[in-house]
């Protein structure tokens, strides 16, 4: 038999082969979504470096000009470079719902698994705790947030995560209480694990692929929902160029036949949201299909 | 029971018996999409029911036996590859369709491992034991509920009127198991397919469930196919037994010779390895090895070869066909020089 | 026979095992309420080094309830758990009191797929216990880890794969490893081959036989599977409704029980020559016809 095996630390499966294998299984579909979602991420981060031009300073002597050689998608009401400020503005438009996703999927996470660990009346607690959340929509959330601290990213990005918290906490608590009621789990408890290190290293760890996917849909409706305040004058305040905002600054030019610039904004948010919410409903279909 | 005598003066009439038989599953290959590629779940299962008789079919996990069953109830899985024939009462099951298959499923009634994944939690006893006979026999309301009241008696429940009232999870395990088999005698089927009923019962509700299921199929003259991982359980209510291995038949065999006189050594193997309740062995005669699925033992040679203690480069040379002996069928081609010498054979 | 069959409160009958000096694990009085519902009423039982003791019983008699109790996963209603001479019948107050009882009983649970962590090998299994319960070096681990592998008969490719690569029986194998990594004195096996194939089950059997005699461990198997029980312990309790009907050595227990519903338990088990009897008319045939 085996009596002097060499016992190797790794692991049998590197957490990137089983992320791809996760995306892969998703589809063409899933891959596409992927694919846009990545372009959009790279525009986030290096979009300073790529833009063509430079885009705060306005030109009002170009304002309104329409696609020409270099500009292709030309000026919009401030006669500012479109495409320079679509890249540009990926960064405001991308991090906001990331903020949102973090702080709400932190949040949820966490009184998930402490009402599914304990039970009882902490469960019975945060439960109803989470229904008198769910009575708040959350663009009212926000719009209330920016009454009373001023418009602006950070507020708007706080009430969102708050009035997104209770949805992902409900999902993931049904999730993580049959976790807990596995066996496996009691067996470490038996062992004297404490509760944080089995709740880290395994509960959450085998709720993951189910936590990834609830994260990735709320970027989608998040995107939405940001871009709809920023739009209302209370997200991101120009000239800063955002999405949301440039729908709102470029919407007079649709009734002039003006309408590229708002559109191409319009489009980018459509496009991300649509990829996100198909990935996330991908991953998620997986998660509640996959064997033990 | 019958001595060892009597038995052999069946022989005869056991593997070769005369008039038409019930249920004649014959040369039954399954294959099923596994990972994509149809993979063999049954091979060449052939066996036939006379009426009024109660046939186990044993194995482990993999061997096919469930497989069988829904052959046999046409309940096989999309996408399955089917050759070989079924027929019930000299008809053609695979041609069945539409009414014709409807009629042939009220004539096989069907048990399962587990009563609660097969009853309706919302609908209440009454409404589901009566509905067959509502429905496809145009048996009135009233007459229909006064049917399965007294057939409730029949199993053993005495307060049927307050029980057709009640749902399903009102009633334990063993009392919604003996409602299942009150409602599949209800429609007087011909043939009854026992799926491993008493699996999740405890032991004495096991043998009260046992002991009813083997009244009524003598009084109604009912024509069993029994299934169970448990040899003894099928030998002690089972006329003849099946022993099936990786989707094969290795053994048929009257159940009374099939303990002490097994022709197959995975028979052999599967008495010997069970724990015996009146002596403390030092050690069990484990088989080494896990059982396979058809689809993951050797196809070219005898299926068991892998595992069995008495395998030869004989044993590897071809699929050993059922070979008739002793009044049973052993697909083993060292049957006849080992026959005898099995019982003890696996004392380690 | 001089056992005695009592059904009734504080069993009078001193445990067999305290003639043995220190018990591994004694209890004394437990009770366990659900609500209005006595799961457990007034059980007591000890076990000696090395010694083995079977509860058994059929579903609702409380005999995993009583499991759960002795490793903590429930707390008692009344009673006392004593493991190597330290009470454990209340929470324990630190996270070393923890593990300290976790080194003292562990247990092997039913399901072999539900009892091992998806994204585990058994390598990292062990070794998250290991490294839980002593302060070793990764090169001490792994020879551990080896050791292991090796006693519950997997190789080296088995103990890196993931449980949905192996069988129910090699999972339980793993079970088993990693209860024993922890030095249990007392391993309690909860219906622990219950759910394998026969085949299978006694290889396990075997294995659970070996491990006993080479290790000292002494084994609590709950089950209700008489033939199993037989075959692997010496002493033996009966179970029916929370309540101990019947004790003794095992042998005793079921070649001649004394208690009626132990008798029933015995009569209901298939065997070659069993009819099954109806419970009605079972009485009354079977007075007729005791050999």
């Amino acid at each position: 038999m085996s009596a002097a095996i060499p016992v190797t630390a790794a692991r049998p499966v590197s957490r990137t082969s089983r992320g791809w294998a996760m995306l892969r299984a998703t589809g063409p579909a899933g891959i596409a979504s992927a694919i846009v979602i990545a372009i959009a991420t790279f525009m986030a981060i290096f979009g300073t470096f790529l833009a063509p031009y430079d885009p705060i300073t306005p030109n009002l002597s170009l304002a309104w000009v329409g696609p020409v050689g270099g500009h292709l998608l030309g000026y919009d009401f401030e006669g500012r470079d479109v495409l320079s400020r679509l890249i540009v503005g990926a960064r405001t438009s991308m991090l906001g719902p990331l903020a949102v996703v973090l702080g709400s999927m932190l949040a949820g996470v966490l009184l998930a698994v402490a009402a599914a660990w304990r039970g009882g009346a902490l469960d019975a607690f945060i439960s109803s705790g989470l229904d008198v959340l769910f009575a708040f929509p959350g663009i009212l959330l926000a719009v209330l947030a920016a009454a009373v601290f001023g418009a602006g990213l950070t507020a708007a990005a706080i009430a969102l995560s708050i009035a997104y918290m209770p949805y992902v906490a409900r999902v993931l608590r049904g999730a993580a209480l049959k976790e807990r009621n596995q066996p496996y789990v009691a067996a470490l408890e038996v062992q004297g694990a404490s509760a944080t290190s089995i709740c880290l290293r395994h509960l959450i760890p085998n709720i993951m692929p189910l936590i990834v996917a609830q994260a990735t849909i709320l970027f989608g409706y998040a995107m939405v929902d940001l871009a709809a305040i920023s739009f209302l004058g209370l997200g991101v305040q120009p000239p800063e160029p955002n999405w949301g905002v440039m729908i709102s600054e470029n919407q007079v030019g649709i009734p002039q036949g003006y309408p590229l610039p708002a559109l191409a904004a319009c489009v980018c948010i459509v496009a991300v949201v649509i990829a996100f919410n198909v990935l996330g409903e991908r991953l998620f279909e997986q998660a509640q299909a996959a064997p033990r | 029971m019958s001595e060892p005598q009597a038995a052999a003066a069946a022989v005869t009439p056991d593997e070769t018996a005369p008039g038409t038989p019930l249920l004649d599953v014959d040369g039954l290959n399954v294959r099923l999409p596994i990972d994509g590629i149809h993979r063999p779940v049954l091979r060449e299962v052939s066996f036939s029911l006379r009426p009024g008789e109660a046939f186990g079919l044993v194995g482990e996990s993999g061997s096919g036996k469930s497989m069988t069953a829904r052959a046999i109830d046409r309940l096989l899985p999309a996408g399955a590859q089917v050759t070989g024939s079924i027929r019930f009462d000299g008809g053609d099951v695979g041609a069945l369709t539409g009414a014709g298959l409807r009629q042939y499923r009220g004539q096989v009634a069907m048990i399962f491992q587990d009563p609660r994944a097969h009853t309706n939690p919302v609908r209440r006893i009454g409404d589901f034991m009566t509905e067959a006979l509502r429905t496809n026999m145009s048996v009135p309301a009233g007459q229909a509920r006064a049917r399965a009241v007294d057939m409730l008696g029949q199993v053993g429940i005495e307060d049927g009127e307050r029980r057709l009232r009640q749902y399903p999870h009102q009633l334990s395990g063993g009392m919604l198991q003996r409602v299942m088999i009150a409602a599949a005698l209800l429609t007087q089927p011909r043939l009854l397919l026992a799926d491993e009923p008493t699996t999740a019962l405890d032991v004495t509700t096991q043998a009260e469930v046992m002991a009813i299921l083997d009244d009524l199929r003598r009084e109604f003259g009912l024509t069993m196919l029994f299934i169970t991982h448990d040899l003894e359980l099928a030998a002690a209510i089972c006329d003849r037994t099946a022993v099936m291995y990786a989707g094969q038949i290795v053994e048929i065999r009257r159940s009374s010779l099939l303990h002490d006189d097994p022709l197959h050594p995975y028979t052999a193997a599967l008495a010997g390895a069970r724990p015996d309740i009146a002596q403390t062995a030092h050690r069990l005669r484990a088989i080494p090895g896990r059982p396979l699925s058809a689809f993951e033992a050797p196809q070219e040679e005898c299926a068991f070869a892998p595992r069995c203690p008495h395998a030869q480069d004989a044993c590897l040379a071809e699929v050993p066909d059922l070979i008739e002996i002793g009044g049973g069928l052993s697909r083993c081609v060292r049957t006849e020089e080992l026959r005898g010498k099995l019982q003890g054979a696996f004392d380690a | 026979m001089p056992e005695t069959p009592v059904p009734g409160p504080p069993v009078p009958e001193t445990p067999a095992p305290e003639a043995n000096g220190t018990a591994a694990l004694e209890v004394a009085g437990l009770r366990k309420e659900f609500g209005p519902l006595v799961a457990v009423d007034d059980v007591s039982f000890g076990i000696p080094e090395a010694g083995s003791l079977a509860i058994v019983g059929e579903s609702g008699s409380g005999k995993t309830t009583i499991a759960r109790m002795i490793v903590g996963l429930e707390r008692p209603t009344k009673g006392t758990i004593t493991a190597c001479g330290r009470d454990r019948s209340r929470p324990a107050r630190s996270a070393r009191d923890r593990r300290r009882r976790g080194g003292e009983v562990q247990i092997v649970f039913q399901d072999p797929y539900t009892s091992l962590d998806p994204r585990q090998s058994a390598e990292a299994t062990i070794d998250e216990v290991l490294r839980l319960h002593h302060g070793w070096p990764a090169d001490r681990r792994r020879t551990r880890i080896a050791e292991l592998i090796d006693l519950v008969g997997l190789d080296a490719r088995q103990s890196r794969a993931l449980p949905r690569a192996l069988s129910g029986g090699q999972r339980q194998r793993v079970a088993i490893a990693r209860a024993l990594a922890a030095e249990p004195r007392v391993l309690i096996l909860d219906e622990s081959v219950a759910a394998l194939d026969v085949s299978i089950q006694a290889q396990v059997l075997n294995l659970l036989a070996d491990i006993r005699d080479e290790t000292r461990v002494s084994y609590i198997l709950i089950s209700h599977d008489l033939a199993v029980v037989r075959q692997l312990t010496d002493e033996a309790i009966v179970l029916h409704r929370g309540a101990v009907v019947e004790r003794g050595p095992t042998a005793r227990v079921l070649d001649d029980p004394q208690d009626p519903y132990t008798q029933r338990l015995r009569a209901s088990v298939p065997r070659p020559g069993w009819k099954p009897r109806r419970r009605a008319l079972a009485g009354a045939r079977e007075e007729r016809q005791t050999p």
